[in-house]
């Protein structure tokens, strides 16, 4: 308890350690938009709520630790072999399990990610061991105030790059036919299949989008944190904080929402300790719920 | 009267097994502890419709309160736990006994309690909002339980070992676990055959309508869930006697293993029937005790894998697979086509 107040009086007392926190907060944040972003496209294009969004987080970042450390390729190269990699990994679990359970009730899909993301744990925790693995980036770090602030270069280019794949995304899914096809099918699958859009390709082309993006997010936390097999689940959880709390299809909302979180989460961390982070990133999860579930009991309705 | 032959058969073997096979008593006594808790999933996932995910966290968390009121009648908590293993565990047979039976009461309305009031913040979701919603209650409260340094931190508890002989004490917990399986089955047939188990289907049917008939439903879910509580706290209390040395991450709070298991087992029995959960609970026992023998390293991989296969290719599971090819066992009445012969599947189909 004193230990809290302390931390909390030394927040106080120096300002510009907020600020730090709210840049740490934020260069996190933009991951999680990312792997946010993919599942919100998920969810509202086939309906399937995916609890292995961690695993191809986390996969991902396997992929380009194995490429930098096994083959000697430059870390940031890692970033779109992780990409192609998860697309290819994507497109395999839909085709095995995405597809069946597509036209079922919402948590058979939810078990069966479930089971997805227990076997892409345990696959990756035989392949390359339980260790924490990272990749560093041998760049300097910017201070400010007094070494109060600092800035490593290698989270910024890792935010820089995250931010930019969501754009090109972002913009992919509004210029592009294959986007267009994409957001039709998330309005009415029926009619976009009567319309001649091959519903069956753009499913499989969504997940196995979402797949790639997360592998992408996976390979620049190994730049600039650390991976461990069995981290996903909180990834997956974070996603789903982050789209619960922002509401489906609301994109601006799930990156201020991811944003949010990675700030609420920083600053948990350092009143409460490190070791509560995971903790922190559930009970948001819960606040958002309930409050959701206040919002629409005033509305006399369920979240459903 | 061929019914009742068949239970009083079930259960001389149940009574009888750790005799036949005593080298198996811990793992029949892992299938019992599977049993209860895939029971007690059922009521919520099953008959109500309403798909927890959370449901390990009353596991848990009843180790944890048997455990700390179990320890608290003899010693002062903080002291024992801090110096973990270090030495302090000389409990008498009453000691231990009183622990064991006052802590596994104290767990189970402690359990029942806590569900009241986490149904009361989480009974307006639905569908997997639920799901997600208590999977994240059983993560929180092992990461919270795991940083609170009064109850051992991440070390976790250990507990006093069974006064007396070694093979005596995995009897022991063996006929426990067996008691409280065949009890909380006799008590869910009779339930299930009153009006609150109707009202409970009806909630599953259709909620809404449910509410229009002028059931309550809230206070329904709210008592379905707290029973299915009690059950698990009582099984969690258990449990951690026998495991003597448990922490809360892997062991209490295991929300990838047994917090998982008990669902694909109900999946693989078949959803809302009665036999359907112990049905799955004895296969995927089986199951799993197969893949760690066989697929050594990869068993966990292997397991995931059953998982998705259930899930995804055999979600009626057993039961509904009988339902469907021998409906006449379930009391559901096959028409007949005139002139055709009786008890055919294909039959029975076509005139469907």
């Amino acid at each position: 308890m004193d230990q809290i107040l302390g931390n909390i009086s030394l927040l106080i007392q120096f300002p510009v350690v907020n600020i730090n926190i709210v840049l740490q907060g934020v260069l996190i944040g933009a991951i999680f938009v990312l792997a946010a972003y993919g599942l919100a496209l998920v969810w509202g294009v086939m309906n399937v709520k995916n609890l292995a969004q961690g695993d191809f987080v986390i996969a991902g970042g396997y992929a380009s630790w194995w490429f930098n450390t096994n083959l000697g390729l430059p870390a940031l190269l890692g970033i779109p072999l992780a990409f192609a990699i998860l697309w290819g990994i994507g497109w395999v679990i839909y085709k095995l399990v995405i597809r069946r359970v597509i036209e079922r009730d919402l948590f058979t899909s939810l078990l069966a990610t479930f089971g997805v993301g227990i076997v892409m744990a345990q696959s990756m925790n035989l392949l390359f061991s339980a260790d924490t693995q990272s990749l560093r980036l041998d760049y300097d770090s910017l201070d400010f105030f007094d070494n109060l602030v600092n800035l490593p270069i290698a989270k910024l280019v890792g935010a820089i790059t995250a931010v930019s794949l969501a754009i090109a995304v972002i913009v992919f899914m509004k210029r592009s036919r294959m986007g267009q096809a994409i957001r039709a099918t998330a309005q009415d699958a029926r009619a976009a299949r009567v319309m001649g859009i091959d519903t069956e390709k753009v499913y499989a082309f969504t997940f196995s989008l979402n797949a790639a993006i997360c592998g992408a997010a996976g390979a620049i936390i190994v730049l600039v944190w650390e991976i461990q097999p069995f981290f996903g689940m909180g990834y997956s959880i974070r996603s789903f904080v982050i789209v619960t709390a922002a509401g489906l299809g609301n994109l601006p909302g799930v990156i201020a929402a991811g944003f949010g979180i990675g700030i609420l989460e920083q600053f948990g961390a350092h009143i409460f300790g490190i070791s509560y982070q995971q903790a922190i990133a559930v009970l948001l999860l819960l606040m958002v719920l309930i409050y959701r579930l206040a919002q629409q009991r005033r509305n006399r309705q369920v979240l459903q | 009267m061929n019914k009742t032959l068949l239970y009083i058969a079930l259960l001389i073997i149940s009574i009888a097994l750790p005799f036949v096979f005593p080298n198996y008593t811990i793992s029949l006594t892992a299938m019992w502890l599977l049993i209860i808790v895939s029971l007690t999933w059922d009521m919520t996932g099953g008959q109500m419709g309403y798909n927890s995910l959370g449901n390990i966290f009353f596991y848990g968390t009843g180790m944890y309160v048997a455990a700390i009121t179990g320890i608290s009648m003899v010693y002062d908590v903080g002291q024992y736990t801090s110096a973990a293993g270090g030495g302090i565990n000389n409990f008498t047979a009453t000691q231990y006994f009183s622990g064991l039976g006052i802590g596994a009461v104290a767990a189970g309305i402690f359990c029942a309690i806590s569900a009241v009031i986490l149904g009361y913040l989480l009974f307006g979701l639905r569908g997997p909002y639920f799901a997600i919603g208590t999977l994240g209650v059983a993560i929180a409260a092992g990461e919270l339980v795991s940083n609170w340094e009064w109850v051992g931190g991440g070390q976790g508890v250990s507990l006093p070992v069974y006064p007396g002989d070694l093979d005596e004490g995995k009897f022991f917990f063996y006929y426990l676990f067996c008691t409280l399986g065949i009890a909380t089955f006799i008590f869910l047939k009779w339930l299930y055959s009153t009006r609150f188990g109707a009202a409970i289907n009806a909630i599953r049917d259709d909620e809404e309508k449910a509410e229009a008939m002028g059931i309550h439903t809230l206070r329904y879910k709210l008592v379905t869930w707290s029973i299915a509580a009690f059950i698990v706290g009582l099984a969690g209390a258990f449990s951690g006697y026998q495991l003597i040395q448990f922490e809360p991450l892997e062991t209490a709070y295991q929300t990838i293993n047994l917090g998982i298991f008990m669902v694909v087992c109900v999946l693989l029995g078949g959803k809302g029937t009665l036999w359907g959960p112990v049905i799955g609970a004895i296969l995927f026992h089986v199951l799993k005790e197969v893949t760690w023998t066989y697929f050594l390293g990869w068993q966990w991989v292997a397991l995931g894998a059953l998982i998705v296969v259930t899930v995804v290719y055999f979600q009626d599971g057993l039961m509904g697979w009988l339902k469907h090819v021998r409906p006449e066992w379930f009391g559901e009445r096959v028409e007949q086509k005139p002139g055709s012969k009786p008890s055919s599947a294909s039959q029975a189909e076509a005139a469907q």
